[in-house]
């Protein structure tokens, strides 16, 4: 057990009260009612010391069942990709993980250089013009980036892809509750799996914003990308677009087809799964002062010191955040997830432009190659749409129940995708499958394997 | 002067290579034309020089390591480094959040395990983990209050959240976010809320108060049995702000005060590292009487295994992607168990302690105490900029600069608002009485020598990788630079 008075003689202690003027530590709480005062101790487990906890802990954590020793190909917002040792080197820094906000500049130059740079790298892999230094996650992103295209544009409706992912569609439903607006959703064509744009067409009217993902939640690049931005946009509308930021190495950067605000998950540039978190929401925007004086959240930019000759940086653009602005601020964001936009900066500085392009085309090979193999299996139908994909594709199950089918490649120690019913009802006995680096061709075989042998 | 802080000259990233990143043609087959990337400026660097960088950046940082940290209300205490190894294991790192639920029991458990500690220690009734920081939790707690409004068909009446002039900026932000009209109830001589404002206010509007206990002056509201009762007779709700916690722990409980509705937060309270600014963690705590708003999903047992339980009707749905910052709640269970009751009731007495020691120390001639003369603090208080120096031009800013010139972290400066030229102290329970001397000797022996050559102080810092920002320059429309483009459109 921690002992916060174990170095202090009584002496000392009464030292301290005494120039306090208090004649007991209890005396410091004698504003606090009687009749709600904590007689005796909390309810709480013994507690244990540094050894035991971690024992205790690890012990605990064993009956998880993770990567590798079951092979999972789990994507859904959140594939696995491998971590460069440099990376944990770099943010387990204490100089960096034991610090707080840069409130004071002069003495946090590393952690205010170091987020200018993720800002800039963000910029560069969107195609944006400003990005901040964090939200919490790609689903928070993508709500704060609706409702600051509310505020921009007033009309109180907005669009959204029918083919985005479900943990994005509920949290914006819940953050955009309060503003009571409509939330129409745009189909997915049946075939191809992309963006319905006909169906686009006849929901655009009055809506301030579109948000769609790409590639979208069934791995298929929407490649009719430049006609929904010119569609939103004859109509007033603010296009934002949620991306998988390693595919960036590969697919074209939103910028460059007229997104307006690009948001996305950035737990995966550096960061390990963990469960789902922390997270790290990209958000970014194009240098539109109007939209950039709606962002939510901190923003590093560069100055000097006051000698005018060493560069420097700070946070800019506060009056737009809650501690200056209140109940009229953008967001009420404050603590965010700095350190992994640490790790994220980190990341990409290790692989690079050319790094990122070679990983970004092995995974696609990867997932390409994955589908061709399983297409070869009976019954299975992969992919089942028709649309051009990245590292994730469906596949549908013929003749067979996928949940059994997902049971018995459990019981092989596999877990060969996300099983779509729950989310998509109508895409019955279906798996969303993902690949990347981490999976080698044997592992892909050995998926393929297990398939032939539950199938039968 | 015993610090000083490294000055490398590091350049940027992309100003260390001036290759052209023009990326390789590539033809896949399944991949549209029209939608491949020709041009990524990210440049193309050695690990060795990467490395460099970033550890010289790291150099040029300052962190709870290092020194005192005492930014009030922000609770910068030590970081234990048994909790940072425990979640270093790849039975968490390589686990995937949608992975069947069996294989998932471990995580599960210590999550449960987790939430049943953060309901005994509130005196709620039950827990969400799933808020990613304080003011995420703030939201959902007043996602939840209007919900149960809506419930009760009162939501086109009851429009109006109260909330004291001392709290945080994320109250009123939060507060707004989801839909309320804020009204502001001023502080007394006291600095408590003021009763009979209070009552004044209070109404059909209302639909709740926001308060943080202690507040950021450092006060607990001694009247707070009463201030809950007023707000419920009226038919509203209670929130309680947990951002200040760490002086009550194993004192007093927030529901037995009679909140229906408080948030925690981890990276304060419990110790998680605050990371240059996140990822924190802000799970709520709700009374039995709103528990079935708190967001999805919930983590149950049922005496066999741990699950996620979605099925809740009245819940105001799903607030972040998954279950939240997961290895920060597990940082956070694993200080609990060390500290145990005890140990957290301990925590909390010192960090009072050292509060109100560290503010007996200093020279009351150059730092005034505003509000309640005499009442004992709690983990934090509040002093201002006094006359004497206020005459010589010296700002709370200038202390704050010369603090850091000590190799000491400046505290919170400027908060609350309704203290001029504020300095919000709050040393913790981490640092030695000590330590606690030596930020007192400084800020006296600062406030002396501003006091005879303010210049000095209005020039600093000296010591420090920069000197004092030029912060004009970096918010002029004209200056200003978001990133590392050449940015003349912006």
């Amino acid at each position: 057990m921690v002992e916060f008075f174990k170095n202090y003689s009584r002496e000392k202690l009464e030292k301290v009260l005494e120039k306090i003027g208090v004649k007991d530590v209890e005396d410091l709480y004698s504003d606090v009612p009687d009749s709600i005062k904590i007689r005796g101790e909390l309810n709480l487990p013994e507690a244990l010391n540094e050894m035991e906890i971690e024992k205790y802990v690890g012990r605990i954590l064993e009956k998880n069942m993770v990567h590798n020793e079951v092979l999972t190909f789990l994507g859904a917002g959140l594939p696995l990709h491998y971590v460069p040792a440099a990376v944990e080197s770099i943010v387990s820094r204490s100089e960096f993980y034991t610090a707080y906000t840069p409130y004071q500049p002069e003495i946090s130059q590393g952690i205010l250089q170091t987020l200018f740079e993720y800002q800039s790298m963000v910029c560069e892999l969107t195609g944006m013009d400003v990005a901040n230094s964090s939200m919490y996650d790609w689903a928070t992103g993508a709500a704060e980036a609706l409702r600051m295209a509310l505020r921009v544009k007033g009309k109180r409706k907005v669009l959204v892809g029918e083919n985005i992912g479900p943990e994005r569609k509920n949290v914006i439903r819940t953050y955009l509750e309060p503003i009571e607006c409509d939330i129409l959703e745009v189909s997915y064509d049946d075939v191809s799996g992309r963006i319905d744009l006909g169906d686009l067409e006849r929901k655009v009217k009055d809506a301030s914003a579109l948000y769609i993902e790409n590639p979208n939640f069934f791995g298929i690049i929407e490649k009719d990308v430049a006609k929904m931005a010119e569609i939103i946009h004859r109509e007033g509308g603010v296009f934002i677009v949620g991306v998988d930021p390693i595919s960036l190495g590969l697919l074209k950067a939103p910028g460059e087809y007229g997104a307006d605000i690009v948001v996305g998950e950035g737990q995966s540039l550096g960061g390990w799964l963990n469960f789902g978190g922390p997270s790290l929401g990209i958000f970014a925007c194009r240098g539109d002062m109007t939209l950039v004086r709606q962002m939510p959240g901190r923003i590093i930019g560069m100055t000097t010191d006051l000698s005018g000759e060493r560069r420097a940086f700070t946070m800019v653009l506060q009056t737009r955040e809650q501690h200056i602005r209140r109940e009229q601020a953008t967001s009420n964001i404050c603590s965010n997830e700095a350190l992994m936009a640490v790790a994220a900066v980190v990341y990409l500085a290790l692989l690079g432009s050319k790094g990122l392009r070679r990983l970004a085309t092995e995974i696609f090979e990867k997932a390409h190659y994955a589908c061709k193999r399983l297409s070869e299996v009976k019954n299975v139908m992969a992919p089942y749409f028709s649309g051009e994909f990245y590292q994730e594709f469906t596949l549908k199950i013929v003749g067979e129940d996928v949940n059994r089918v997902f049971s018995r490649m459990v019981e092989k120690k596999i877990i060969p995708g996300l099983v779509l019913t729950k989310y998509f009802p109508k895409l019955d006995n279906m798996l969303l499958s993902c690949f990347t680096e981490v999976h080698s061709i044997d592992d892909i075989e050995r998926l393929v394997e297990a398939f032939k042998e539950v199938m039968i | 002067m015993m610090f000083r802080q490294a000055r490398w000259i590091e350049p940027l990233l992309n100003e260390l290579s001036k290759e052209d990143n023009v990326l390789e043609k590539v033809k896949l087959e399944g991949l549209p034309e029209e939608m491949v990337r020709e041009k990524i400026d990210i440049p193309n660097l050695t690990e060795t020089r990467i490395v460099r960088h970033f550890m010289r950046l790291s150099q040029m940082n300052f962190g709870v390591d290092f020194g005192i940290y005492p930014l009030g209300s922000c609770t910068m205490k030590y970081n234990p480094k048994v909790c940072e190894r425990i979640v270093s294991t790849p039975k968490l790192k390589m686990l995937h959040p949608l992975q069947p639920q069996e294989t998932c029991q471990g995580i599960l458990q210590i999550l449960y395990e987790l939430a049943q500690c953060l309901v005994e220690i509130t005196g709620a009734y039950r827990a969400s983990l799933v808020p990613a920081a304080g003011a995420h939790g703030e939201f959902v707690g007043t996602l939840m209050i209007r919900a149960a409004i809506k419930d009760k068909g009162e939501l086109d009446t009851r429009k109006e959240m109260i909330i004291p002039d001392s709290a945080h900026g994320t109250n009123p932000a939060s507060a707004a976010m989801a839909g309320f009209r804020i009204v502001k109830v001023p502080s007394n001589s006291e600095g408590l809320v003021d009763i009979e404002a209070l009552k004044n206010v209070v109404g059909k509007k209302t639909a709740g108060i926001m308060l943080t206990v202690p507040n950021t002056l450092g006060l607990f509201e001694k009247n707070i049995l009463e201030i809950v009762n007023i707000v419920k007779e009226v038919g509203g709700y209670t929130y309680y702000d947990g951002a200040n916690l760490n002086a009550l722990m194993g004192k007093v409980r927030p529901g037995d005060m009679g909140f229906d509705i408080i948030h925690l937060n981890l990276h304060k309270t419990f110790a998680t590292p605050h990371g240059g600014g996140g990822p924190g963690s802000g799970p709520v705590c709700a009374s039995k009487e709103v528990e079935e708003y708190l967001p999805v999903p919930l983590i149950e047992f049922d005496g066999r295994k741990y699950y996620l339980e979605y099925d809740r009707p009245k819940s105001i749905g799903f607030v972040r992607g998954f279950y939240g910052n997961i290895s920060v709640l597990v940082k956070a269970y694993a200080y609990i168990r060390l500290l145990g009751a005890k140990g957290l009731r301990n925590a909390s007495e010192r960090a009072v302690l050292n509060s109100n020691y560290l503010l007996s120390l200093l020279d009351k001639r150059f730092y005034e105490v505003p509000y309640g003369t005499g009442v004992p603090r709690k983990h934090e208080f509040v002093v201002s900029v006094g006359e004497a120096l206020r005459e010589k031009g010296v700002s709370a800013k200038d202390i704050g600069k010369a603090l850091i010139d000590y190799g000491v972290h400046a505290p919170t400066i400027y908060f609350p608002l309704i203290v001029q030229e504020a300095l919000m102290i709050e040393p913790t329970e981490t640092e030695e009485f000590e330590e606690v001397e030596e930020y007192a000797r400084i800020l006296n022996e600062i406030a002396y020598r501003a006091y005879n050559e303010p210049e000095w102080v209005k020039g600093a810092p000296y010591n420090t990788s920069v000197g004092r920002i030029d912060e004009a320059k970096a918010s002029h429309p004209r200056t200003m630079r978001l990133n590392w483009r050449n940015l003349e459109k912006v």
